[in-house]
């Protein structure tokens, strides 16, 4: 065995400094004084342009907070009681649904995309910042309900048999203990569905109107024809941002599952 | 997975709320997914509107301009890098989650992998710019140490596609391969080597149809979006690297001709989930069958989802 592991630890390596050395690139030139590609000294300029005067940047990133929010909320309630329904319930329709929830994640996000402007423009809807809620909602359904599901999973009928036994009304069973059992999963439902929205950009792009431009999309303009400075210190912030969110969050989620 | 005997019993009929509970999500999905990939199908057989849209006379007009041969050199285009990528992610993917789930420091490897991963996907598109573009760190190297007079033109060809495509996509096929092969009791390859199999032969044998599921997953969550791509080809692609993603959004919001970029759409639509489908009954299991009268466990077209959702979900 011990040639076969000393193959994959060299590939295991190069892939780390294939995947580690781009990103190490942009961190070494957000600190660039000069504009083009050629070191020119250590400046933190491009971060004062960035935190100072990028008012557009701001205003799109505003936009994705409250698309992720918005429709990471909308599709975890959605979600989360379809994914109840499916573990629990008999209904007509169950294996449709199934179906439907499936389908989105494995057809290419273009197509989600192509189909909804379609979509909108057949039914008269004028692209804005609520059409992109509404294909967020779409595309992050899916996932809430699959994370939900996985953690229902782990729980038998008879604790839904228990509560009905001892006298709970449908209502009270899903809100005292179908919802509390399945919070890791809820929780994690929603942080997936908010993480995906900040990061979509090919939905977002087919489905977004005048004024409703998200960070991705703005990042897409002003890398769209070359190196932008200030989009090095813009990615130097979010892969730190992203990182301390995700860490924060891990530790979050293993304390709720602990507790 | 612990599978609930009460299933079985899971509750029905005329008092049961699971209807109450799946109509939000069958009413969003119906309207906001189904529903526009209908109108897709329809407005492929239809007129193409003087700016966008369609009008409502029957034609097989997009059907036939797929058929001919600008068409035909994009799907081949985008075959080719589709299959070139997904091959150097699952080459490089397969000894990387092994090398992962047999060492003993996982947390620290897995974070290696996730930090990148978990970088946004037009930033990691953006590195690649700011090293191979004409002002970027390569060429900005290649001219101070005198080994090149003038920038070289690194980007927008089929060789740069590739290259970002598995950049980013190689996350997703290890991340699934890890999480496999670690849940792989390694000592069932001793127990093969010790009854006389050779080295190939238990791991043919043993690991490889343990991992299967995993494979699968690391396929899938690759080769369908790099087969749909287009935000790369876009952003570092050129005229050798056009993809059909970057057709339809052409059709759609240049040439105006909402028929055809349905009728390619379409085509994409088929191949994924005929490709899905074929892939799931070829590892046998059975498609979204789900729970007949049988209570079968979860299909494991789902789950591979599922565990997908979760491998990329659950870990960022």
């Amino acid at each position: 065995m011990r040639k076969r592991s000393s193959f994959s630890k060299a590939v295991f390596i190069g892939t780390i400094v294939f995947l580690s050395l781009p990103l190490l690139v942009l961190v070494l030139y957000s600190f660039n004084e000069s504009k083009s590609g050629s070191w020119t000294g250590f400046s933190l300029r491009w971060y004062v342009k960035l935190f100072t005067d990028s008012p557009q940047l701001w205003r799109a990133f505003g936009n994705s907070v409250i698309v992720a929010l918005s429709s990471a909320l909308v599709a975890t309630m959605i979600g989360t009681l379809g994914a109840v329904a499916v573990n629990w319930y008999k209904f007509r329709l169950r294996k449709y649904l199934r179906t439907i929830t499936f389908l989105p994640m494995i057809l290419p996000e273009i197509i989600i995309g192509v189909s909804l402007l379609v979509f909108f423009s057949g039914i008269g809807l004028k692209l804005s910042l609520f059409t992109v809620f509404v294909a967020h909602v779409s595309f992050n359904l899916p996932f809430v309900f699959l994370l939900v599901l996985a953690r229902l999973e782990e729980f038998d009928f008879s604790i839904i048999e228990a509560a009905r036994d001892l006298g709970a009304s449908e209502t009270q069973t899903l809100l005292k203990v179908i919802l509390p059992i399945s919070m890791p999963g809820i929780i994690s439902g929603f942080l997936t569905a908010v993480t995906l929205s900040l990061e979509d950009f090919v939905i977002t792009f087919f489905v977004t109107g005048p004024g409703a431009t998200t960070l991705p999309l703005y990042v897409y303009s002003a890398i769209r024809f070359g190196v932008s400075p200030v989009i090095n210190a813009l990615s130097v912030v979010m892969i730190l941002g992203t990182v301390a969110l995700t860490w924060s969050t891990r530790n979050f989620l293993k304390y709720i599952a602990a507790k | 997975m612990k599978r609930s005997p009460g299933r079985a019993g899971a509750a029905g009929g005329a008092g049961s709320p699971g209807g109450l509970y799946a109509a939000p999500s069958l009413f969003w999905l119906t309207v906001f997914f189904l529903a526009p990939l209908a109108i897709i199908v329809a407005y492929s057989f239809l007129t193409p509107g003087p700016r966008g849209g369609v009008e409502w006379k029957p034609t097989l007009d997009a059907y036939r301009a797929i058929a001919n041969p600008s068409f035909a050199r994009v799907t081949l285009n985008t075959i080719v890098v589709a299959i070139g990528a997904t091959a150097v992610t699952m080459l490089i993917a397969v000894p990387c989650g092994y090398y992962m789930a047999r060492s003993s420091r996982q947390t620290l490897l897995l974070m290696l992998v996730m930090i990148p991963f978990w970088t946004n996907f037009l930033i990691r598109i953006y590195a690649w710019i700011a090293i191979l573009g004409n002002e970027g760190f390569l060429n900005d190297l290649l001219i101070a140490t005198g080994l090149a007079r003038q920038s070289v033109r690194f980007l927008y060809n089929r060789g740069a596609v590739m290259l970002v495509l598995v950049y980013t996509y190689l996350p997703y096929a290890i991340l699934p391969l890890y999480s496999t092969i670690d849940k792989f009791d390694f000592s069932l390859l001793e127990a093969a080597r010790d009854l006389g199999a050779s080295k190939l032969g238990a791991i043919n044998k043993v690991l490889l149809p343990n991992i299967k599921g995993g494979i699968l997953t690391a396929f899938l969550f690759t080769f369908i979006p790099i087969f749909g791509a287009y935000a790369v080809p876009l952003l570092v692609g050129g005229t050798d690297s056009y993809m059909l993603g970057n057709l339809i959004a052409d059709e759609l919001t240049k040439s105006r001709d909402w028929p055809l970029a349905s009728a390619i759409s379409l085509v994409i639509t088929l191949v994924t989930t005929m490709g899905v489908l074929l892939l799931l009954r070829a590892n046998g299991t059975s498609v979204l069958g789900g729970s007949g009268d049988g209570e079968k466990p979860v299909p494991e077209a789902s789950s591979a989802a599922a565990y997908g959702a979760q491998a990329i979900g659950g870990s960022r």
